[in-house]
């Protein structure tokens, strides 16, 4: 008997769970298709753009660096620790490049832009819902997705590329210090292995990569941040599932991609 | 004219309209009164199309606010203003620029010395001092919001006015001010308003007609003085409350 109790609420855990993902899902998809429709009204949303794209760029980009030079160091290092005597030097050089430019560079500055630029997405837009802003915008005429929404998802959508290939700059060259300093190889080395290595379909699969990763940490919060309830607490919930269900997306899509477009040789 | 005909709305297992039925003629203004959480600002939502009814219709000047496209609703939003219960200034902003939002016409918006002069103008209706106007919401005390609330809802000029308690959350000087205002702007700028309150004694001083909302539905509707004569145990109780005190019209 108990145990038919536990199926039963297994089963109804899982199919309210069912629900409510397809249920956001659905709405997420409701919120993109508004926002293709609110395209067309540029004079709103494009001044707007550059300035979540100024905010998001720029005061991104100390905590950008700082996670992707102790990245590139510590990826030097720990292959130094790895491979030392069994591989030769310029390996490194190749092993460090497509590390960084791969995978730490967009993963990372995706996850740290995540907590940052979805946390406070989500916040804004959360307050301004409970608040009766986005009622009041909405009250005036004016449309909330192409005010609020489109600006703060195309600004993180372009911005993410850009910051990536800052952090892939600031990552290959504290790998290559690191590199130098720790397992004494050469300037020439590096650069022969980084070069062997490389491929231009590589930078194409990380830029890639990083527009999909932009998407997710401005449509979820922004999505959260809309869909906000019953106050300060609502506010405080919305941004924590919102910096939550981003991070996962990214892994998400981090796996996906790399099975869809990464063939081997 | 505003007509809601047999509507209603639920939010999960809760039902808040249940078939009501509510007209305002032009010119008229109108207060809905009701206990807190019955559901009044729900109703007001459905007039500008902030929320969509479950059934029935919504008419605002002919025009079905449910079915209306996305640039239609705009339009007619850009014809109604919504004065929010508390404010809901874009904080962000500054009190000028709030009120530049409530001008709708794009070619006036680009205007800045239009702009400057509307700001002033609203904020004289409204009974403020025009320096306020360099102010942040957060500098603002709760009154002052509301007032910058109402001048942005006027500032595009509207036909219609929709009052979301007015004067809840004010002492009762302020509230008083609140309500001249009302009374105020509704003569001086003619327009068509709906005044959603549970101030009993502020809804006799400035409606022409008085709606009570209970129980999901329009109980009672019409002139004060109907109201004051209903026979209607739950309308009785619920005014004679308030009424103890004298009226001044």
């Amino acid at each position: 008997m108990r145990a038919g109790t536990a199926t039963l609420d297994v089963r109804r855990l899982v199919g309210r769970f069912t629900l409510a993902a397809t249920g956001h899902v659905g709405r997420i998809s409701y919120l993109v298709l508004e926002m293709i429709r609110a395209l067309p009204e540029w004079r709103a949303w494009v001044p707007r753009a550059f300035e979540q794209a100024e905010a998001i760029g720029y005061g991104s980009l100390f905590i950008v660096a700082l996670t992707a030079g102790f990245a590139g160091a510590v990826t030097s290092l720990q292959a130094g620790y790895q491979f030392t005597g069994s591989i030769p030097a310029y390996f490194y050089g190749g092993v460090i490049v497509e590390s960084i430019v791969l995978e730490l560079a967009p993963v990372l500055t995706a996850m740290v832009l995540a907590g940052r630029i979805g946390a406070r997405f989500a916040a804004e837009l959360g307050t301004m819902r409970v608040t009766e802003q986005i009622d009041a915008l909405e009250s005036l005429g004016r449309s909330s997705v192409s005010h609020l929404v489109l600006p703060r998802v195309v600004a993180g959508t372009l911005m993410l590329p850009i910051l990536v290939v800052f952090a892939d700059l600031v990552g290959i060259l504290a790998g290559w210090f690191a590199a130098k300093g720790s397992l004494h190889m050469t300037n020439a080395d590096f650069v022969y292995g980084a070069q062997y290595f490389f491929k231009p379909w590589d930078l194409w699969y990380s830029m890639i990569k990083s527009l999909c990763f932009g998407l997710a940490i401005t449509v979820v919060p922004c999505y959260m941040g809309f869909s906000t309830k019953q106050g300060a607490e609502g506010v405080g919930r919305s941004t924590t599932t919102a910096v939550v269900s981003a991070s996962v997306l990214i892994l998400f899509l981090d796996a996906a991609l790399a099975k869809l477009l990464l063939k081997p040789a | 004219m505003i007509e809601l005909r047999n509507v209603s709305k639920r939010f999960g297992d809760l039902v808040v309209l249940d078939g009501v039925d509510f007209e305002v003629r032009k010119g008229e203004t109108v207060a809905l009164l009701g206990p807190s959480g019955v559901g009044k600002s729900v109703l007001l939502k459905h007039i500008n199309g902030l929320i969509h009814p479950d059934k029935g219709e919504v008419w605002v000047d002919g025009l079905n606010v449910p079915r209306l496209r996305r640039r239609e609703l705009a339009r007619l939003r850009s014809r109604i203003g919504y004065v929010f219960q508390y404010g809901a200034l874009f904080d962000s902003l500054s009190v000028a620029e709030n009120i530049i939002l409530g001008i709708v016409d794009e070619a006036k918006a680009a205007d800045k010395a239009y702009c400057e002069r509307r700001v002033r103008e609203c904020l004289e209706l409204v009974n403020l001092d025009p320096a306020v106007a360099e102010k942040y919401p957060a500098e603002l005390s709760g009154g002052m919001k509301k007032r910058v609330g109402i001048a942005r809802a006027i500032a595009g000029e509207p036909t219609y006015l929709l009052w979301d308690e007015p004067t809840s959350g004010l002492d009762p000087v302020n509230a008083d001010i609140i309500d001249s205002l009302v009374e105020k702007l509704d003569d001086e700028l003619g327009v068509t308003s709906v005044v959603v309150t549970h101030d009993v004694r502020g809804a006799f001083r400035v409606a022409d007609r008085i709606a009570m909302l209970m129980d999901g539905r329009i109980r009672a509707m019409g002139k004060a003085d109907d109201l004051k004569a209903s026979t209607d145990p739950a309308v009785r109780e619920f005014l004679e409350r308030d009424l103890t005190i004298p009226v001044t019209h």
